[in-house]
């Protein structure tokens, strides 16, 4: 104490002060702020680091289409403020953006960056206007879904664009709902959360995180379900297994009829 | 060259080459496969017609001489090749004893392999079907090697004869049914035969009316649908199913499949009153511009907070239209690719229905949740006769 | 030695009770004509056996009920989950019953063969001519089969009350409730009320299981019978003449045959069966109507009916406070209803044409009738686009194809397409039959190139061999139409009179344009090997043997005319 009297009249005195009490200001806020988001827990508080880091990879690679502070340009890209970190996380990590070409709809494609990377554009964009933030893996576990009470939600909302099993579909002016084949839990609850594209919004006071741990669930082992009749024909139905039906079993009937009914060469008469 | 035509059935000469001169109602008789032997004691008949001079000639295999009578035999009885015939042997019976082993593993595997997972369904499918498979198709290999090079080559010839009867048999049938007819007095007492046909019409009619009772006349059921005003809009496939506030429903672009409070295990009613809901960003949704429905308009005073309710029941031929896009702000049936505009009312826009979606009109009650403030306005589901 | 002395005994103990012993002859050593596409019938035979047989077994564990129960069998995703116990109980034969799914899945492999075996069956008799006299019945016959075939799979794959099945009886529903006047009562009497009630399962349960392969058995004995009565057609050949059948007999060769036949069909259902999964009730879920997924179709063979529905534009009237539904009874009514009538009056309406009213056992090459050939791809060609167009959200999915965009190349390819098969067709019919003329005229090629004296190379040919020539000369020529009673007057015969009379005679034409048959010297006169026949480079290709139609008697031979 006498220590700290002794200097208060020193020329940086001032200076310590305010320094000392940004940080006890600053510290405190994420204390405070880290511990009241408990429930739905992102995976780490965004360091102001990766925040900086975020903002210097969208200026390379976003910001071209998005617009320099994200706001969008009208007819090529949507505006970032408020998607959140979970729609940055699901877009970027499933490698739709950086969009390759401007076609009707984004495609899964190679990842083109690292996962620290993309953690910190995500961190940017959740900066800069909030949105839903990246789930939790408690909240993606597929081990606390409950397989039949996701199916059922599964056919009533989503199966009409992405099948029964989730093996894809088409929309309309050449979209399409892609398969989940590929899809992690995180990415399958993002999507939900977000709404990507042409997806509808999935947000968790309507299909509650539990209901959406169902639908994952219900996503991840039927996709990894054998299939106990053979090969599946890609679980599209009925059309494959007619293709089947005629270039298979009928042709080979065919052929077998033609061995039949063929002629010898040395046939009398 | 090309084919000789069989001469009318009225060639008497053609007649007594087939049935062998002597015609009769029973020449006819034997299946109609062929010549009819002469009625005569003993004679050693052959079914296949003897061809007349200068007509097409039994092919025989040529065992006999040229121009001799034919042989009593017709078919040979070694295989034209023996050299051919010994290797052709050894693959049949190896067919046929791999089908016995694979058959004996059908019942092997049946025994073993249990079902009762999905993985040990496959192994028993995999087991069971291959066994069986390769047991019927050793079989039928083995068969047709058989065929092929254990039995000879041969090429017979049969005669047909014409369809249509010669005219003494057709003229005896027309003899015989008149004689009945004449005598069985149907035709001379005229009010007998409509007496007859007047008593079995009754009968006959009877099992359709039968029939009535297979279901309820529909009435005026297709025209309502269980809402109605108060009834609670609760997520579908949830379990408990939840109500539904529109500060919860509050994501622009988002849908959510909602049924009626209490029906929502019911499959008759759920048929009829499945609902979506979907959320929309202020200035999105073309309203009508009064409280009533306007063609390809969304009724404002049926909707809460930009949350605008359509059947689900697609009005084309009733599969539920689920397929939202959020972007284009299409409904699409993934039947028949009915689409359906829901910022104007649902109208269609292509596709082969040919009304709108119904909208459920929409209000809060006095806890907040989303209720309906009646029900549809018109009929829901696909076209029908009654429907105005 | 004893099991001869044993089935003697055994038939004369037969014999004794039913004097059997002449027609079980004649059944023995009866002929039966050999080619591969007449085993296509036995394709459809065999099917339906093996569907009787695993369809039996099947229904020792089916519950055609549609009572809800919460399943507790040993498909664990599924538990707890409330399903229909038809649902429920198959699957519990899928994954309780041994071999339970392999019989489901022989069981529906045997009836997507059933069909495909039905068409390829239908287009064979069809593009050969075998349902002219004395068969028409048969072809009749063998459309209510077509008939039956289709509502027995529709009722059969429905049975398991699955999502996809389901979705497909929710749009039957609604394709009756559509009819006019009558529709909603036709709907609410097979469903027992509205969609869904409680009886529909039980009721196409015993449609399914009773009903119908009670009739498909009885008109198939009748079909068999009438095949047997009349004798097979056989294909053109050397010996082979209107009046004959050559083939190897009955006993031993055919039963040999056909039995090596139905063990082909039965193993090939059965490798499917193993191999190939098929129908995943499953992974479908059970039926709730509010649910449906992506890619939904039928079983391919009403896939044109679907794609019918698909096709079909927004059109519908509304009149004094009632509406035909133009867009849904229209396409479910129409395309088949019209495809089975045309198929059931054609045989009649060709002979009206052709006036060829004699029996015919020998079939037709498809290019020696190229207007019926025609005509078939033509309507073959619509067909199968209804059907691509039943698939057609597949398609824009898997093909990367903007979904409307299929759909408008199908509105307009069903009109457009069936004109241009018409025309392709009937112009390879007539170049394959002037392809055959040469042949019979000018010889094989032999490969042999002589130089002549002059300096002229010139390829030898040889002439065609006897049986070729025997199926290359088989053309039958239709007769003439009947002529008028005076040539004075030029009255019309009967059957050619007035508006209808002008319309045949125009028909008849266009169907008998053909290729001439060459004259059938093979090789120009005597069979020896040909030098340079002459021909060359003398414009030989274009010496008229086009388009000359045969065998009009009362028009004027008018070459341009007529071909459609």
């Amino acid at each position: 104490m006498s220590w700290i009297t002794a200097r208060r009249r020193h020329p940086a005195a001032t200076y310590a002060v305010l320094a000392f009490v940004l940080v006890l200001i600053g510290v405190g806020y994420a204390v405070v702020t880290t511990g009241g988001a408990a429930t739905a827990a992102p995976q780490a508080t965004a360091s102001a680091a990766q925040i900086a880091e975020g903002h210097q990879l969208f200026e390379e690679s976003c910001s071209s289409c998005h617009g320099i502070f994200a706001e969008g340009v009208s007819g090529q890209a949507p505006s970032l403020i408020g998607v959140g970190a979970a729609a940055v996380d699901f877009q970027v990590g499933t490698g739709r953006m950086p969009l390759a070409e401007n076609s009707a709809e984004a495609d899964r494609k190679t990842v083109r960056f690292t996962k620290a990377q993309i953690a910190a554009l995500a961190a940017y964009i959740q900066s800069l206007g909030g949105g839903p933030p990246i789930p939790s893996a408690a909240q993606v576990n597929p081990g606390a879904g409950n397989y039949g009470l996701g199916q059922q939600l599964f056919v009533a909302d989503c199966a009409a664009c992405h099948n029964f099993v989730g093996a894809g579909g088409a929309l309309t002016y050449g979209k399409y709902a892609p398969p989940l084949t590929a899809s992690t839990p995180t990415q399958i609850y993002e999507a939900m959360l977000t709404g990507p594209e042409a997806m509808p919004v999935f947000n968790d006071l309507t299909i509650t995180p539990q209901q959406k741990r169902d639908i994952i669930a219900y996503v991840t082992q039927v996709r990894s379900q054998p299939n106990p009749g053979g090969f599946s024909l890609g679980r599209v139905g009925p059309v494959t297994e007619g293709l089947v039906a005629f270039l298979g079993l009928l042709l080979f009937l065919v052929l077998a009829a033609l061995w039949i009914t063929a002629k010898h060469g040395k046939a009398h008469e | 060259m090309s084919n000789t035509n069989p001469p009318d059935s009225g060639d008497t000469a053609w007649q007594e080459y087939l049935t062998g001169g002597g015609a009769s109602a029973g020449a006819a008789a034997a299946g109609g496969e062929g010549a009819a032997p002469p009625e005569g004691p003993a004679a050693p008949h052959r079914v296949i017609g003897t061809p007349p001079p200068a007509a097409a000639r039994t092919m025989l295999p040529a065992s006999g001489d040229g121009g001799a009578r034919p042989p009593a035999r017709e078919l040979p009885p070694d295989p034209d090749d023996p050299v051919r015939a010994r290797k052709a042997e050894f693959v049949v019976v190896a067919c046929f004893l791999l089908a016995m082993l694979a058959g004996l593993g059908f019942l092997v595997a049946y025994g073993l392999i249990g079902v009762g997972s999905v993985t040990a369904t496959l192994h028993s499918n995999l087991a069971l079907g291959l066994t069986l498979a390769a047991a019927l198709l050793l079989l039928a290999i083995g068969a047709v090697v058989w065929v092929r090079h254990l039995m000879p080559t041969v090429e017979l010839t049969e005669q047909r004869h014409p369809m249509a009867s010669d005219a003494k048999d057709k003229r005896a049938f027309k003899e015989t049914w008149e004689e009945g007819a004449e005598t069985s007095q149907f035709v001379k007492r005229p009010i007998v035969r409509r007496s007859l046909i007047a008593a079995t019409v009754p009968l006959g009619i009877a099992p359709l009316f039968l029939l009535r009772d297979l279901g309820p006349l529909p009435g005026t059921s297709l025209d309502t649908t269980v809402w109605r005003k108060g009834l609670r809009l609760m997520t579908y496939g949830t379990n408990p199913p939840r109500p539904i506030t529109p500060a919860e429903f509050s994501s622009p672009g988002g849908l959510i499949s909602v049924g009626p409070e209490g029906y929502l295990d019911d499959d008759d009613a759920m048929a009829k009153a499945a609902v979506i809901i979907i959320k929309f960003r202020p200035g999105e949704l073309q309203f009508a511009p009064g409280w009533r429905p306007v063609a390809n308009k969304v009724v404002q005073n049926w909707t809460v907070d930009n949350i605008v309710a359509y059947s689900k029941i697609c009005t084309h031929v009733g599969c539920p239209a689920a397929l939202y896009e959020q972007t284009t702000h299409h409904i699409l049936c993934p039947c028949h690719q009915s689409t359906f505009d829901a910022t104007q009312g649902a109208r269609v826009i292509f596709g082969p229905a040919t009304r709108p979606l119904p909208q459920l009109p929409i209000g809060i009650d006095s806890q907040g949740f989303l209720i309906a403030t009646g029900g549809f306005a018109v009929p829901v589901g696909p076209s029908f006769w009654e429907r105005s | 030695m004893s099991v001869e002395r044993a089935l003697e005994g055994t038939g004369t103990w037969l014999d004794d009770r039913l004097h059997g012993a002449r027609g079980a002859r004649v059944l023995l050593r009866k002929v039966f004509p050999d080619h591969w596409s007449f085993l296509l019938g036995e394709i459809i035979l065999y099917s339906f056996i093996i569907l009787l047989l695993t369809g039996t077994l099947l229904s020792l564990w089916f519950q055609p009920s549609m009572t809800d129960v919460i399943y507790h069998g040993s498909y664990v995703p599924l538990r707890g989950v409330r399903m229909s116990e038809a649902y429920a109980s198959t699957l519990n034969i899928t994954f309780d019953v041994r071999g339970g799914l392999l019989l489901r899945q022989i069981h529906h492999w045997a009836a997507d063969l059933f069909m495909a075996g039905i068409m390829a069956h239908m287009i064979r008799i069809f593009f050969t001519g075998a349902y002219r006299k004395p068969r028409e019945i048969n072809w009749l016959i063998g459309i209510v089969l077509f008939t039956l075939g289709l509502l027995e799979g529709l009722f059969g794959y429905s049975l398991p009350d699955d999502l996809l099945s389901g979705a497909g009886l929710r749009i039957l529903e609604g394709v009756i409730q559509s009819v006019p006047l009558v529709g909603t009562y036709l709907a609410f009497f097979l469903f027992g009320g509205p969609f869904p009630g409680h009886v529909i399962i039980p009721r196409l349960y015993i449609l399914h299981v009773l009903l119908i392969p009670g009739l498909i058995l009885a008109l198939v004995t009748a079909h068999l019978f009438l095949m047997f009565h009349q004798k097979h057609t056989q294909m053109p050949g050397k010996g082979r003449t209107n009046t004959n059948v050559v083939g190897a007999p009955m006993y031993p060769y055919f039963m040999a045959k056909t039995g090596a036949f139905f063990f082909f069909v039965f193993g090939a259902c059965a490798v499917a069966a193993a191999l190939v999964q098929v129908n995943p009730i499953w992974l479908y879920g059970p039926f709730n109507p509010v649910a449906i997924s992506a890619g939904s179709q039928p079983d391919f063979y009403m896939g044109m009916l679907e794609g019918a529905l698909r096709i079909m534009p927004a059109w519908q009237w509304v009149v004094f406070g009632h509406t035909f539904a133009f867009n849904v009874f229209v396409p479910g009514l129409l395309p088949l209803g019209l495809l089975f009538t045309g198929a059931a009056v054609w045989p009649f309406v060709e002979q009206w044409i052709t006036g060829d009213r004699r029996e015919h056992h020998v079939n037709d090459r498809p290019r020696n009738a190229p207007a019926r050939t025609a005509l078939g791809m033509a309507v073959i060609t619509g067909y199968g686009i209804m059907w691509a167009e039943g698939a057609n959200d597949l398609i824009a999915d898997h093909l990367d194809v903007p979904l409307y965009w299929i759909t408008w190349a199908a509105r307009v390819g069903i009109f457009v397409g069936p004109v241009i098969a018409y025309i392709i067709t009937k112009r390879i019919c007539l170049g394959l039959q002037r392809k055959d003329s040469h042949l019979i005229e000018h010889g094989v090629e032999t490969g042999i190139i002589r130089q002549l004296p002059g300096g002229e190379f010139v390829e030898e040919t040889r002439p065609v061999d006897d049986e070729r020539l025997a199926v290359l000369t088989s053309r039958a020529d239709l007769p003439p139409l009947p002529s008028g009673e005076t040539t004075q007057t030029d009255v019309p015969a009967p059957g050619m009179r007035g508006g209808l009379g002008r319309v045949r005679e125009r028909l008849y034409k266009v169907v008998t344009e053909s290729v001439p048959v060459a004259s059938g010297h093979n090789g120009h006169g005597d069979g020896r090997a040909i030098e340079g026949n002459g021909h060359e480079g003398n414009g030989h290709e274009g010496d008229g043997h086009d388009r000359a139609a045969v065998g009009s008697g009362t028009s004027s031979p008018d070459a341009e005319d007529g071909h459609a």
